[in-house]
């Protein structure tokens, strides 16, 4: 079953079309992660899933209803998203921050219910910063930071969430936990993900189905195997790639510039 | 501490400050009293006793009208600094100062036989008009407005008026009339612009204590707003109209009044933290405390003479500033 598709989608950003005649199908459950060089389209595609950005043409469905149609409060019921840069905020202390997840669900000038308490101790649990929730996020480590935003993400309780390069500036390590974190929230918790990657190795090793886009044009999208092969990187990314298998999911070891054939 | 707790102590230790200092102000100053005579001015009314009059006509409805003021400046400061996402930002930045400093030039200019009143109705008018221009001329360029390019057009939009206003005031040789204007104070505050004035400003405080909750989300980036379910853009113009209205009154009441929108919401920060709906009480007080400080301060400096009071103001204000941005070097 399909959490979101997009039928024939158009997005235009500062009056140049970006996305061209765009349907692609993100299945329920599973991690799905949209790969492509820079500039491609990874980013507008996933703003507009995230009803951030609206097409000029084309309609994306969230659960099989226009999303056009629905309130954007009872969206933030279905799908979290976190957006690429969230150098924001760092005066609050992480449980601040982790506290805006329950808004949705927050009538005007009521204090926390017990449920938002649950939730919030919860996400900070899943997101191992029990012992930093006091701690203003401009103290804490970057790492840190990026799992105290997916903890806000966490806390909004809904069954997708979005995340826009959520590995982006950090240390190998830090990368590694984040990816973890969200295998985690997919597997316990069977929470669709949708997300842009740059590192094709995460990709391939942390998703369960592969988009890839190029110049705005869908490419190729499906299973792991299936995209991760050497023709489409010599597609998508102009390199020459050397395959191996790592625990049945393919692995990209070294690449050359493709070069027309010459390598 | 625990949050609530500390909130309250300093929101009540605010009250009391004010309350005192509205005592002392309304008892020293050009003509001392003693605190008979104050009780008596209120409660006790003789309209023959020269000092209940002065007490009565002069001392409190100045005093009333810094109170506002402080409380108006300061609200829609921390109003715009939370939109604009910008610690530097007061309401100048909206380009009101020269607006309404424009519009009382002028009207000195066409209409010089206008009274008091309808000058000030003028500036108020001259306040809006600018903002609302400031925020057409920074909505053109995107579909959803950037506090950047905010910024910039109330600084291009700021220095044109100004400049206009400046020139004509130098060819008109105006310059002895505006200049109660560019210092500011609030001596000249009487009843009749209170009542036509004051409730606006308390409509103004209104609105602006019931954003404050939607203020926290102002932390967060637009999307993330978005993601949440809010709409920001409603937030922006609500809390926009709210400044025009605070401080567009304030700054023709009082004249340009710097810094007060600048560092008063900086010390409610600092003194309580993050969370707006403590953060904006806090900051009504404590601009009251602060204007009505001053302006005991500009009384007493030299009397009878008055300091202007927007002096005062800046020589707190200056220092204040630079170890602000000094400090948020540092951070960077």
């Amino acid at each position: 079953m399909n959490i979101i598709e997009t039928k024939d989608v158009c997005v235009s950003y500062d009056k140049k079309l970006t996305i061209h005649d765009l349907s692609i199908q993100i299945p329920k459950g599973q991690i799905t992660t949209l790969i492509g060089p820079n500039g491609c389209g990874k980013s507008t595609l996933i703003r507009t899933i995230a009803h951030l950005l609206k097409p000029c043409e084309g309609v994306v469905y969230l659960d099989n209803q226009n999303i056009n149609q629905k309130k954007i409060s009872d969206i933030a019921k279905e799908m979290a998203v976190l957006p690429q840069t969230n150098n924001l905020a760092n005066d609050l202390t992480v449980q601040e921050l982790v506290t805006f997840g329950r808004i949705p669900y927050r009538k005007r000038f009521s204090t926390l219910s017990k449920e938002d308490h649950k939730k919030i101790d919860w996400a900070l649990e899943k997101a191992s910063l029990k012992d930093l929730r006091n701690r203003r996020l401009s103290t804490l480590s970057g790492g840190q930071r990026q799992r105290a935003w997916i903890a806000m993400a966490v806390a909004q309780d809904t069954d997708t969430i979005i995340l826009d390069e959520p590995t982006t500036y950090l240390d190998l390590t830090h990368q590694l936990d984040v990816m973890l974190l969200i295998k985690e929230l997919n597997e316990k918790e069977h929470r669709t993900i949708i997300m842009a990657l740059h590192d094709l190795n995460h990709a391939a090793r942390f998703s369960d189905q592969l988009i890839a886009i190029k110049k705005g044009v869908l490419q190729v999208s499906g299973p792991v195997q299936d995209v991760i092969t050497k023709d489409n990187l010599r597609n998508i990314f102009d390199i020459d790639a050397r395959i191996i298998e790592d625990n049945s999911k393919p692995m990209i070891l070294t690449y050359n510039r493709w070069r027309g054939g010459q390598v | 501490m625990n949050q609530k707790l500390k909130f309250s102590i300093n929101l009540i230790s605010g009250i009391i400050l004010l309350v005192l200092l509205a005592i002392l102000s309304i008892r020293f100053g050009a003509n001392q009293n003693d605190n008979s005579t104050v009780f008596n001015a209120i409660f006790n009314y003789h309209s023959t006793d020269i000092n209940q009059r002065i007490i009565r006509d002069i001392r409190i409805p100045r005093v009333i009208g810094a109170i506002l003021i402080g409380a108006a400046l300061a609200g829609s400061g921390a109003l715009m600094q939370s939109v604009t996402k910008n610690p530097m930002a007061d309401s100048g930045i909206l380009g009101i100062n020269s607006g309404a400093a424009l519009m009382l030039t002028l009207s000195f200019v066409f209409f010089p036989h206008l009274s008091t009143q309808a000058t000030t109705i003028f500036s108020v008018f001259g306040a809006a008009f600018t903002s609302i221009l400031v925020f057409i001329i920074s909505s053109l360029k995107k579909s959803q407005m950037s506090p950047t390019i905010l910024v910039l057009a109330g600084m291009a939009i700021s220095a044109f008026f100004a400049a206009i206003s400046e020139g004509l005031a130098l060819l008109m040789h105006l310059k002895q009339d505006l200049a109660f204007w560019h210092f500011g104070g609030v001596s000249a505050v009487s009843w009749s612009q209170l009542n036509n004035l004051g409730p606006w400003i308390f409509v103004g405080l209104a609105i602006l204590l019931l954003l404050a909750p939607s203020l926290n989300l102002l932390h967060l980036s637009d999307d993330s707003i978005k993601s949440l379910g809010k709409n920001i853009n409603v937030i922006r113009i609500l809390a926009l109209c709210c400044v025009v209205i605070l401080s567009g009154i304030s700054v023709s009441l009082v004249g340009a009044v710097a810094f007060v929108g600048l560092i008063v919401p900086h010390i409610a920060k600092f003194l309580i933290g993050t969370d707006y709906r403590q953060i904006i009480p806090l900051t009504l007080i404590l601009g009251a405390d602060l204007t009505v400080c001053a302006d005991l301060v500009a009384r007493m400096i030299n009397p009878p003479n008055e300091t202007p009071f927007g002096l005062i103001i800046s020589l707190i204000g200056v220092p204040f500033f630079i170890y602000l941005a000094r400090k948020d070097g540092h951070n960077a």
